[in-house]
């Protein structure tokens, strides 16, 4: 192998056939986004002559990864871009992007008086001051902050019941199931314990998913710093596996730690996982069965996000949803829905967000289903927005579906 | 994970044999590692244009018996050759893609190979063609003396003058106009992504085709041909049709830089097809790690589902060729990285390029050495439950013959009809 002719970031293997740029969602309504193959192999060719041609306008780049599923020659070009922007960009995050970016801190300030600031963010004056003042647009539907988080329901309710079992996980919660959908934890803590594991929580962080797009690089390292070593001492300490219930935590921590932000995970990538990559696993080898309600029924349409679509982990959503008795299950076209974390909350970025998952809308309410399923709490906020039709993560389904004492019974679980 | 039959590669011949096992029953699983050839398509598909001699063909399937017998065809024989080319307009119809060949069929109703335009103004054999292209009944002669060439302005990758040069040569007088249209004059705001498929999903929103259109139609008064970039069509090709009806002289859609708009159209239909029929389509992810066991593979593994093993009864490899990285070439050998497969390569490394770009190249002729059936040695012994399709089997020169994607569809229902069968 010639490893030593190639960069890190492999840009030399492009080949310039612009396959990228078709599959680009970005490029396709903003014309002001240069384009992957330009934002990264081609601008990464003259970046390393001169930051000068640093171009700030990389920051509409959703890091999608799309480019990267679609590319023939294995360039990591969202890669290209999002190291890019970390090496060279001078812009200075405003209050805005730091609010934004900041999902932990944000939901620690508002959960205390979570009532007062649901109805304060969906009422329609704060909106347009925040539009007007803080370019958030007001025609965005804000997530609502649960005032009781779901590690305070563990601590409380589930964490003493945990020792019993003698296999377990770590269970990576991530932002939005601590301080907006709870419900998803627990449904988390119902089903593995049902299969015989039981859950364990460690010191996390934020994912600084928020934090990379938003150019909080710093603070994105340290969390990506802080969780590789919370995950290390459980992982290889331990021998467990650190489990998410979101797609783009687990994406992040896997491969955006040490692809742009520069974190070395290598001794802990392979055991960070999905919930459903998880159950899938031990139900294909044998170990796990999964006993379901008869009465059970649901027209469900998949979308898969991005980070799924790039980590390839669908088909477990699939194979698992799939096995469920009583469920039609329809797969959305593989399409972005344009939330992309924050960039949809941004005025710059509301219209082409709402463009660019227009046909996804589209496709779902012609199919008209009982509920989407998805892995990713952002693209449930902007389909739950923008259709009206519900959005629930796999593992709340599977919750709902399962017939957990059975399960319990045939996993010889008590 | 259990599948009846895997395919490595997700462009034509692997879409065309997953769509059959999957419609006759079986549970498919393609791996792709990123896009493929399609994207590259001139919107024809070639079943043989040239025999290896050089000699041109007018009716591929008469001239099947000069080929080799290492050849493709020769391996799956002109009764089979002749069943599958009479059913691949159906199938592509079945998957969403309309394909015709040209205006007179060849003897036994076996067709004849018409010509495209190319994008260089030349005319090269096809035998079937994307909606978008037009296929000529002779090579020799075109049946009109006037054209004219229409680009939109600023678009890179479509060279009128070229057309034009290679028209005029053949005596048609050619005329070049550009055309600004508000929404594609927008796309040059970034002028280096001013592409094909940029330009196509602009034209796909009804005012901008229709304004097109309409200005073609003012500039084409008096002309006998209209010669147009293949920008339009991406989600439906029913585009193309209604500026066939808005401008009255014949109008002709030429191939683009890359990337091909009828090809990703293609593409997309078909992958679509696979996945109605139930298939499991892995996108961006590259099939490693095999065990193959006393001539028989039982697993792979890929790059992002790590441990999970993948297991079927049948495995097909439809990686593509150098290009596509089903094959790689080091200093000394010609290798297939996923099996190790044997190939078929001269061990004197000066014969496997002519320095010169233009000329026939003997690397492209390189590929997998495959038993009749299509499946391949490795250390010269048979690799019983793997078959190989597309460009990556041996024997043949496709790009110097023109029957790249006849080689695909051809050895694609072969191998299924050979799975299906048992055989």
């Amino acid at each position: 192998m010639q490893e030593k002719n190639l960069s890190f970031n492999n840009f030399e293997q492009c080949i310039k056939c612009t396959i990228c740029t078709a599959y680009c969602p970005v490029v396709a309504v903003n014309p002001l986004y240069p384009g992957p193959k330009q934002a990264g192999p081609d601008g990464e060719r003259l970046r390393l002559k001169n930051k000068f041609f640093f171009d700030e306008n990389l920051k509409y780049c959703m890091n999608c990864k799309r480019c990267e599923v679609a590319c023939p020659s294995g360039v990591k070009i969202a890669d290209l871009i999002h190291s890019a922007r970390r090496r060279f960009s001078r812009n200075i995050p405003d209050l805005r992007d730091r609010l934004l970016a900041n999902t932990d801190l944000l939901g620690k300030v508002a959960r205390p008086v979570a009532p007062v600031v649901n109805s304060i963010v969906s009422s329609k004056p704060v909106k347009a001051v925040m539009d007007v003042m803080m370019d958030i647009d007001k025609a965005r539907a804000f997530p609502k902050y649960q005032r009781k988080g779901f590690v305070r329901w563990f601590k409380k309710e589930a964490a003493d019941n945990q020792e019993a079992y003698s296999k377990k996980v770590v269970f990576f919660h991530g932002c939005s199931t601590e301080f907006q959908h709870p419900e998803v934890g627990k449904a988390f803590v119902r089903v593995m314990n049902a299969i015989g594991f039981g859950v364990k929580l460690v010191d996390e962080e934020c994912c600084g998913v928020a934090m990379i797009s938003n150019g909080l690089w710093n603070q994105a390292r340290r969390h990506a710093e802080h969780n590789t070593r919370v995950f290390r001492e459980v992982v290889t300490g331990e021998g467990l596996p650190v489990v998410a219930v979101s797609s783009t935590c687990a994406f992040t921590m896997r491969d955006e730690y040490p692809d742009v932000l520069d974190v070395d995970n290598s001794d802990v990538r392979d055991s960070i996982t999905l919930a459903e990559k998880f159950i899938f696993e031990k139900v294909d080898s044998g170990e796990v069965r999964l006993a379901f309600k008869d009465d059970y029924r649901a027209r469900i349409a998949y979308h898969c996000p991005c980070h799924n679509e790039k980590l390839g982990w669908g088909i477990f959503t699939k194979a698992l949803v799939g096995m469920i008795p009583g469920v039609s299950l329809t797969i959305l076209d593989s399409h972005c829905c344009g939330m992309a974390g924050t960039y949809g909350f941004k005025k710059e970025n509301y219209k082409y967000s709402q463009e660019i998952g227009r046909p996804l809308f589209e496709q779902i309410r012609s199919l008209s289903p009982d509920f989407v399923c998805c892995e990713c709490e952002t693209c449930k906020w902007q389909i739950e927005m923008s259709t009206g039709y519900m959005v629930l993560n796999p593992i709340v389904i599977l919750a709902e579906a399962l017939d957990l004492e059975a399960t319990a019974v045939a996993n010889s679980v008590r | 994970m259990r599948s009846d039959t895997i395919i490595i590669g997700g462009g034509l011949s692997s879409l065309v044999c997953g769509i059959k096992l999957q419609k006759a029953g079986q549970r498919c699983l393609i791996v792709s590692a990123g896009q493929n050839a399609l994207h590259f398509s001139s919107g024809a598909f070639g079943l043989l244009g040239k025999l290896p001699d050089g000699t041109a063909v007018k009716e591929p399937m008469r001239s099947l018996s000069f080929l080799p017998e290492e050849h493709p065809y020769s391996k799956i024989g002109v009764d089979k050759m002749a069943g599958y080319v009479s059913e691949t307009p159906a199938f592509f119809e079945s998957c969403g893609v309309r394909l015709h060949s040209a205006p007179i069929a060849g003897e036994g109703g076996f067709p004849a190979n018409g010509y495209r335009l190319t994008p260089l103004g030349s005319l090269k054999p096809a035998w079937l063609a994307m909606e978008d292209v037009t296929l000529l009944q002779s090579k020799d002669n075109i049946p009109w003396s006037k054209a004219l060439i229409v680009n939109f302005f600023g678009f890179l990758d479509f060279n009128s003058g070229f057309i034009a040069e290679g028209l005029s040569r053949r005596g048609v007088d050619c005329r070049v106009e550009t055309v600004s249209i508000g929404d594609v004059e927008n796309l040059r705001k970034n002028p280096t992504e001013m592409r094909s498929v940029g330009i196509a999903r602009v034209m796909g929103k009804e005012n901008n085709w229709k304004e097109f259109g309409s200005k073609v139609r003012k500039l084409s008064a008096g002309e006998d041909l209209v010669i147009l970039p293949e920008v339009f069509g991406l989600g439906d090709p029913v585009i193309i049709q209604w500026l066939r009806e808005m401008i009255p002289a014949e109008v002709m859609f030429v191939g683009t830089m890359p990337p091909s708009v009828p090809g990703i159209r293609t593409q997309m239909r078909l992958k679509k097809a696979f996945e109605v029929a139930g298939g499991t389509f892995l996108s961006g992810d590259t099939a490693v790690n095999p065990t193959v066991e006393d001539g028989y593979v039982t697993s792979i593994h890929t790059t992002n589902l790590g441990s999970i093993s993948l297991d079927a009864d049948n495995y097909v490899l439809a990686s593509g060729h150098l290009f596509g990285k089903g094959l790689e070439s080091t200093p000394s050998k010609v290798v297939e990285p996923v099996f190790g497969l044997d190939t078929d390569f001269p061990s004197d490394r000066k014969t496997w390029c002519d320095e010169d770009f233009f000329a026939r190249q003997a690397y492209d002729g390189y590929g997998v050495v495959c038993d009749g059936s299509f499946r391949p040695f490795i250390g010269g012994k048979s690799v019983r439950n793997l078959f190989v399709i597309g460009s990556e089997v041996g024997g043949c020169d496709s790009l110097y013959e023109g029957s790249g994607a006849g080689v695909a569809i051809m050895t694609a229902m072969s191998v299924a009809g050979n799975i299906l069968s048992g055989k």
